[in-house]
C-alpha cells in the first residue's frame, strides 16, 4: 500500500478516503490550483451529499475520484484511498477495472452518456461483459433485471428502445440502472435530477434512496440544492472556491451551520413563511482562479470578517463529528433552517 | 377600449396550436386558458416541462398569436392594431427570458444593448438615450465601467441584471418573467427575487413570473396559476395555495418540492406521481391529469372537468377539488432512520434481489 500523507489510523477502514486532495490546471503560462485541500471519508453504504454553488469544485472532486480529468496540463496532489488503493497512483488500465465496476456515475444529461445509436439493452450488456466473463445471454438477463430494478414499468421492450425515444425521466432510470449493473460499491450521482421535472425528481430521488439502502451501495450526491441534501443524506459537505469549508450530519448542520457560507446557502432559499420578504444573499461573487484571496476563501464575501481571518483557514475537526474552516465557527451563532 | 376599471391583462379562452412535425399533427400548447391580472401584481405561473406556461407567456407579449380566444392589454386586442401601432405598444410589455446571453449581442457592449430599444424606437436624442440606459443599468446596480464591457466578461447573474436593465429602459407596464431565475446560483437567485421585488415598487409595474420552481413563484407571487398540459389545473392566492391546494396534481406538485431541513418521522409524507407528463401531441381525454392522478375514478377519462370558483377567488379544474391525498412513502430521512447504511453483514446483494423486494411499478 502506498504511504499515506497526513494519515492517523482510523478506527473503521473508510469505503473511500480522500485526503489533501488538490488539483491544478496549467493555463499555457501558470498552474491554477482549482481543489485544494480536499479531505474526507466515505463509510460503506452511507450517503453523503456535496453542496456548493458553479465553479466551487463538487464536479471536479468528482472526476478526480473517476480518474476523468484530462491527462495532461493537470497535476494532482494527496490521496484517494478506495478499499485500501490509492486510485491517484493506479495505472489507466487498473482505473478502468475499477471504474464502472467498482465506482460508477451518474450525471445530469442521462443523452450525454447514452450512446444515441445503440439499444439501451445494447449498452447495459456491453457494460456487463466489459466487467464480468458472462455470455450475451446471461448480460442481457442482467441487463433487463437491472432495468427492472430501477422501476421500469417493461424492462424488456425498454431494453430494446433507443435512448431518444425515453423521456427524461427514463433515461436517468436507464443510467442509473447502468451505473448499478456491476452492482458497484460506490456510485457517484452529479445533479442526477438538475435537469427533470420536480414529480420526476422525487421519483428519482426515492430510487436512490432505497436502491442505496437495498445494495449496500454507497452514494456520493452532488448537487447545488440544499433540500434535496435536507431529506436525503444523512451527512453533507459544504463547497467553497475548491475547498471543503463545512462537513457533519445534515440534521445538526442545517439547525446550526457552523460556516457562513453554508448558512448564506441556507438562508437564501425561498421559504413559505417568510414570503414577499427580502431574502438574504450572499454579496460579491464566487472569486476566480487568478483572484483567490490570500486567506479565508469566504472572507470578501463574508459579514463576519475580521482581519485575522485574512490568513489561510483550516478545516478543524469538532468533537462532535464536524468539521468547519472557519476560525470564528466556535462564537458565531449563524442561523439554520426554520422548522 | 382601455378603462380604468379594465385588468392590465386579460387571457380570455386562449388557444395556442402548433403544428407538428407530421402532416395534420397539432399540437395545442395552450388549451382554453383564462385569467386577469390586475394593475402592480405578481401573477405567477407554475408548471412542469411541456406544459404550455412558456408558450403563454410569449403569447402574453405577442410574440405568438393564438389560435383562438384572446390577450386583452387593459381592455384591448393587440393583435388587432396595425404592424407599426404593435411595435409601439409592444414597448409597455415586456419579457425578460431564462438564458441570459440569449437577449445580450456578444459583439456589443453592455450600454448598447441596453440602449438598443431606446434607438430602434428613437426616443430622445443619442445623448438621453445614453443617460437613460446608464440610469438603468445603474438602477440594477451595474456600475458605468461594467456597462462597457461585452456580455462575456460579465457573470450569469450580472447578465441577467443587464437583461432586465433593457427590458426596463422603455418604461414597461408589465414584464413577462420566464424562467428569469432558474440559471442561476441561490445566492445571486435570492438577489434577484430582490431587485424584481424593488423595481415593482419603484415603477409600479406588473409581472407574470414563469417558473418551474414553486419556492420562487410562492415568494415572490400573489396569485399563482398551475399549469398541466397545456391548462390550468388551479388558481388561487399564493398564500392559500401553498396551505391548501385544492387540485391532486397542485398537491403532488407542492409535497415534491424539497424542504430545506431535515424532516421529523412521520410528520411529512410525500406523493410520487407515478409515470409521466404526457405528450402535449396526444393529451389524455377528460380530465389530463387522469393517467397520473392517485384518486383517478372512471368519470375522469371521459369528462373534463370544468373550470370554477370552488372558493371566493379560487379556481380550479377537478371533479374531486378539495380531495386530500395521502402520501404514499415516508420522507427519506424517516426511511433512513429506520434502515442505516445497508445490510448489516456488509454483503451487497444482487439486484435481482432489489426486485424481489418489491418495487411499487
Amino acid at each position: 500500500m502506498d504511504p499515506i500523507p497526513g494519515g492517523r489510523e482510523p478506527r473503521q477502514q473508510p469505503l473511500l478516503d480522500v485526503r489533501n486532495l488538490s488539483v491544478a490546471f496549467h493555463d499555457g503560462e501558470t498552474w491554477g490550483e482549482v481543489l485544494t485541500d480536499v479531505s474526507f471519508a466515505i463509510e460503506p453504504g452511507e450517503f453523503v451529499g456535496i453542496v456548493g454553488e458553479s465553479g466551487c469544485g463538487k464536479s471536479l472532486t468528482a472526476l478526480s475520484i473517476l480518474g476523468l480529468l484530462p491527462p495532461r496540463g493537470v497535476r494532482l496532489g494527496g490521496a484517494m484511498l478506495f478499499d485500501g488503493r490509492d486510485l491517484a497512483k493506479l495505472s489507466e488500465r487498473a482505473r478502468r477495472e475499477v471504474r464502472g465496476r467498482r465506482i460508477s456515475m451518474v450525471f445530469q444529461e442521462p443523452m450525454s452518456a447514452l450512446d444515441p445509436v445503440f439499444t439501451v439493452g445494447t449498452q447495459l450488456l456491453e457494460t456487463v461483459r466489459t466487467h464480468f466473463k458472462v455470455g450475451r445471454r446471461e448480460a442481457l438477463e442482467r441487463a433487463v433485471e437491472a432495468l427492472a430494478a430501477v422501476g421500469i414499468a417493461s424492462p424488456r421492450q425498454a431494453a430494446a428502445m433507443y435512448p431518444s425515444s425515453l423521456s427524461g425521466g427514463m433515461r436517468q432510470r436507464a443510467m442509473i440502472a447502468m451505473a448499478l449493473v456491476c452492482e458497484p460499491r460506490l456510485l457517484i450521482a452529479d445533479e442526477p435530477t438538475t435537469a427533470l421535472d420536480v414529480t420526476i425528481q422525487a421519483q428519482i430521488m426515492d430510487l436512490l434512496i432505497e436502491l442505496g439502502q437495498r445494495t449496500g451501495t454507497a452514494i456520493l450526491f452532488i448537487t447545488h440544492n440544499l433540500a434535496l441534501v435536507a431529506e436525503s443524506c444523512r451527512r453533507m459537505l459544504t463547497m467553497y472556491a475548491g475547498q471543503i469549508v463545512e462537513d457533519g450530519p445534515v440534521r445538526e448542520i442545517l439547525a446550526r451551520p457552523r460556516h457562513p457560507y453554508t448558512a448564506g446557502l441556507l438562508g437564501s432559499i425561498p421559504q413559505s413563511s417568510r414570503r414577499k420578504s427580502v431574502l438574504p444573499s450572499i454579496p460579491g461573487r464566487v472569486p476566480s482562479l487568478h483572484e483567490m484571496p490570500p486567506g479565508c476563501r469566504f472572507a470578501p464575501r463574508c459579514a463576519h470578517v475580521e482581519p485575522p481571518c485574512l490568513v489561510p483557514q483550516q478545516l478543524v475537526s469538532g468533537r462532535d463529528w464536524r468539521k468547519v474552516r472557519c476560525r470564528r465557527a466556535g462564537e458565531l451563532a449563524l442561523p439554520g433552517a426554520q422548522s | 377600449m382601455s378603462g380604468p376599471g379594465e385588468p392590465i391583462l386579460a387571457v380570455d379562452r386562449l388557444d395556442v396550436t402548433f403544428l407538428g412535425r407530421r402532416r395534420h399533427e397539432k399540437v395545442r400548447a395552450v388549451a382554453d386558458v383564462s385569467f386577469a391580472v390586475r394593475q402592480g401584481e405578481t401573477f405567477g405561473v407554475i408548471g412542469e416541462s411541456g406544459c404550455g406556461k412558456s408558450t403563454l407567456g410569449r403569447a402574453i407579449v405577442c410574440l405568438t398569436r393564438p389560435s383562438a380566444g384572446r390577450i386583452l392589454h387593459s381592455g384591448q386586442d393587440p393583435f388587432r392594431l396595425s404592424a407599426r401601432a404593435l411595435r409601439r405598444h409592444r414597448r409597455g410589455f415586456q419579457i425578460v427570458f431564462q438564458d441570459p446571453n440569449a437577449a445580450l449581442d456578444p459583439r456589443m457592449t453592455i450600454l448598447d444593448s441596453v440602449r438598443e430599444p431606446l434607438d430602434v424606437g428613437s426616443i430622445g436624442t443619442s445623448t438621453e438615450r445614453r443617460r437613460t440606459a446608464l440610469a438603468m443599468l445603474d438602477r440594477v446596480a451595474l456600475s458605468q465601467e461594467l456597462a462597457l464591457r461585452y456580455p462575456h466578461e460579465l457573470s450569469g447573474g450580472q447578465k441577467q441584471r443587464a437583461n432586465i436593465a433593457r427590458a426596463l429602459v422603455l418604461r414597461p407596464r408589465l414584464i413577462v418573467c420566464d424562467e428569469s431565475v432558474a440559471a442561476l446560483d441561490v445566492s445571486i437567485q435570492a438577489d434577484m427575487l430582490n431587485l424584481f421585488m424593488d423595481l415593482q415598487r419603484e415603477f409600479g409595474l406588473t409581472y407574470v413570473f414563469i417558473s418551474h420552481d414553486l419556492r420562487v413563484v410562492a415568494h415572490i407571487s400573489d396569485r399563482v396559476a398551475v399549469m398541466y398540459a397545456g391548462k390550468l389545473a388551479e388558481l388561487a392566492p399564493a398564500e392559500a395555495l401553498m396551505q391548501r391546494p385544492l387540485h391532486p396534481y397542485a398537491q403532488a406538485l407542492l409535497s415534491a418540492e424539497p424542504e430545506p431541513r431535515v424532516p421529523v418521522a412521520g410528520e411529512k409524507r410525500r406523493i410520487v406521481l407515478k409515470g409521466e407528463i404526457p405528450s402535449p401531441l396526444a393529451p389524455p381525454p377528460g380530465c389530463r391529469f387522469h393517467t397520473r392522478c392517485p384518486i383517478a375514478k372512471p368519470e375522469c377519462a371521459s369528462r373534463e372537468p370544468e373550470w370554477r370558483e370552488f372558493e371566493p377567488g379560487r379556481f380550479v379544474a377537478c371533479h374531486y377539488a378539495g380531495t386530500r391525498l395521502a402520501g404514499s412513502m415516508g420522507s427519506a430521512q424517516t426511511v433512513l432512520d429506520g434502515a442505516l447504511a445497508g445490510p448489516a453483514d456488509g454483503s451487497v446483494p444482487r439486484l435481482q434481489s432489489i426486485r424481489k423486494g418489491g418495487d411499487q411499478q
